[in-house]
């Protein structure tokens, strides 16, 4: 599946909830679904700033597709972020740097991207893009 | 005019409006506070026909402007209970009052003097004097707090020793809605010969500040936290500091003779007022300060006690609530954390209901920290807050809770 084709399904899956409480539910649901970050690498190096909660994201290529893992202490922060991987984990780095954010606007987070103190979600894509550009660079070597 | 919370409203129209779908709950009076369309009328009339420069022109409009500009600098000395006017400094805010009395300081402090700041302190009443003790190779001191977040008087007074230059303390803490007693802790500093600098920013809104009865050196506060326009604020300094104390910021308005080589200063206030002011801010402030006098800070202060009491009460029945500062005298700001829960988390979800309170550190980071959590939720009320505010706040936090904990 290409990431449009994740993004969407996303929106998909989204758009069955009309009431916000269902929509954080489900969030907070998917959240307990994301693929955790090995405890070695929940140090200071690997946090994101920005966050009111804390965030952990690492990245690595496997066979020329990013594996992206994280972990927060804030349940509706890590819903978030495992939209964001469930959308953008295991594809190309080329493919990651040019996905838009847009999908996030669709299902509705777009409060959680504005550019407050607090916000770690766009410190959160940042540092994956970078992730993505480092590895890029790396496989044209 | 009695205290009529339904009147009271009327004149908040930004009260009045849907956030998410549901009735917008202000609780976020600390971080700011709405504007009574009085004060919101006075800047736009102020723009509408008074406007000019002031201080230095000989035509009509800009004497209109200079004389309400002063007038506002009266009113604010009368306000605080100031001995006179020249002791009140416009700035922009409690941020920059502190900012302004660090650099007039810089002289003042040497090497090996000491400041002290207490640990409950917010951002702006902290790091200006860690950075001028850096600057001067001189010690910051921290006052630490007892466990209920009440100030450790007995500390206090043993760190009072002569190399102390100056005490820096909030008058009431925007984390843990402590009130400091400030008149018993000036008496105990003047007694060792250290002067007192009250940062007030929550505490020109709940609380009298007298700053002769209080006999403090030097007190600071922000318009905005007290009903009036961003953009103002005030420090107040004694005349016999400040007529000693060296400029600022330079430029025109706080000079009297300027030659290529050299350069005389101006007289207080406007030593320390470089620039053109922020006159309609002033003209705000004035305004807002008169709304709160025809009120009654009194009756301002019981209702807003009744708020704070019954929030406190009504959370505490919550399982794994735990109310972050519970000293015996506190005003308006009530912090809490629920224990497995992410404040974060708890403030996203309050948010959906349309309530609107703050989340994390609230500029007192080494306050969280020692106090070893993530953040805290503040719920801070203002005049207009409603008990039945209280009570859907309540609500939303138990429903949040719930969903939390899954």
């Amino acid at each position: 599946m290409t990431i449009s084709e994740k993004e969407q399904a996303i929106i998909g899956e989204f758009s069955l909830f009309e009431d916000w409480m269902d929509k954080y539910t489900y969030l907070i649901e998917l959240g307990k679904d994301l693929p955790l970050i090995d405890e070695k690498y929940k140090t200071n190096q690997y946090l994101i700033s920005g966050c009111q909660s804390r965030v952990w994201l690492h990245a690595e290529l496997v066979d020329g597709k990013m594996v992206l893992t994280a972990d927060s202490d804030a349940v509706i922060t890590k819903g978030i972020v495992s939209v964001l991987i469930k959308a953008w984990s295991g594809q190309k780095p080329a493919d990651i740097l040019n996905a838009s954010t847009d999908f996030l606007d669709k299902i509705g987070l777009a409060e959680h991207l504005s550019p407050t103190r607090a916000n770690g979600l766009l410190s959160m894509i940042k540092q994956i893009k970078l992730y993505a550009k480092a590895f890029q660079i790396k496989q044209d070597q | 005019m009695a205290f009529n919370i339904n009147t009271i409203r009327d004149d908040f129209p930004v009260l009045n409006q849907q956030v998410n779908n549901q009735s917008l709950v202000y609780f976020d009076n600390a971080a700011t506070t709405q504007k009574p369309v009085q004060v919101i009328q006075r800047i736009s009339d102020y723009y509408l026909h008074e406007n000019s420069n002031v201080h230095r022109g000989v035509h009509h409009l800009s004497q209109m402007a200079t004389e309400a500009y002063e007038k506002a600098r009266q009113s604010v000395a009368a306000f605080i209970h100031a001995a006179e006017p020249d002791e009140i400094i416009f700035t922009r805010g409690t941020t920059e009052s502190i900012n302004l009395l660090s650099r007039a300081l810089v002289p003042w402090i040497e090497s090996n003097d000491e400041i002290l700041v207490s640990a409950m302190e917010h951002h702006s009443n902290l790091v200006p004097w860690q950075q001028l003790c850096a600057e001067r190779h001189a010690r910051l001191k921290i006052v630490p707090l007892n466990e209920d977040g009440s100030l450790d008087l007995n500390f206090l007074e043993k760190m009072l020793n002569p190399q102390v230059k100056l005490l820096a303390l909030t008058h009431i803490s925007n984390v843990l809605g402590t009130v400091n007693p400030v008149a018993e802790i000036v008496k105990l500093a003047h007694d060792k010969g250290v002067p007192v600098l009250l940062d007030g920013a929550q505490g020109i809104a709940h609380s009298h500040v007298d700053v002769s009865a209080l006999n403090v050196d030097f007190y600071a506060f922000s318009g905005h936290k007290v009903y009036a326009p961003m953009g103002i604020g005030v420090l107040y300094g004694r005349k016999t500091w400040l007529k000693r104390l060296p400029p600022y910021q330079f430029g025109g308005e706080m000079i009297d003779q300027v030659t290529f080589e050299k350069t005389t200063f101006n007289q207080l206030p406007y030593k320390y007022e470089a620039g053109t002011p922020n006159v309609s801010g002033a003209l705000g402030l004035e305004t807002a300060l008169q709304y709160l006098s025809r009120i009654g800070l009194d009756e301002i202060f019981k209702h807003e006690d009744k708020l704070l009491q019954s929030a406190t009460e009504k959370l505490e029945q919550i399982d794994g609530m735990r109310i972050i500062g519970r000293a015996k005298q506190k005003a308006a700001v009530l912090s809490f954390i629920v224990n497995g829960i992410h404040p974060y988390d708890l403030g996203t979800l309050l948010d959906q209901m349309g309530i609107a309170v703050r989340t994390g550190h609230h500029c007192a980071q080494p306050l969280i920290d020692q106090l070893g959590i993530p953040g805290t939720v503040r719920a801070s009320f203002g005049l207009y807050s409603t008990l039945q505010e209280v009570d859907a706040f309540v609500e939303a936090v138990k429903k949040a809770v719930k969903m939390l904990r899954g």
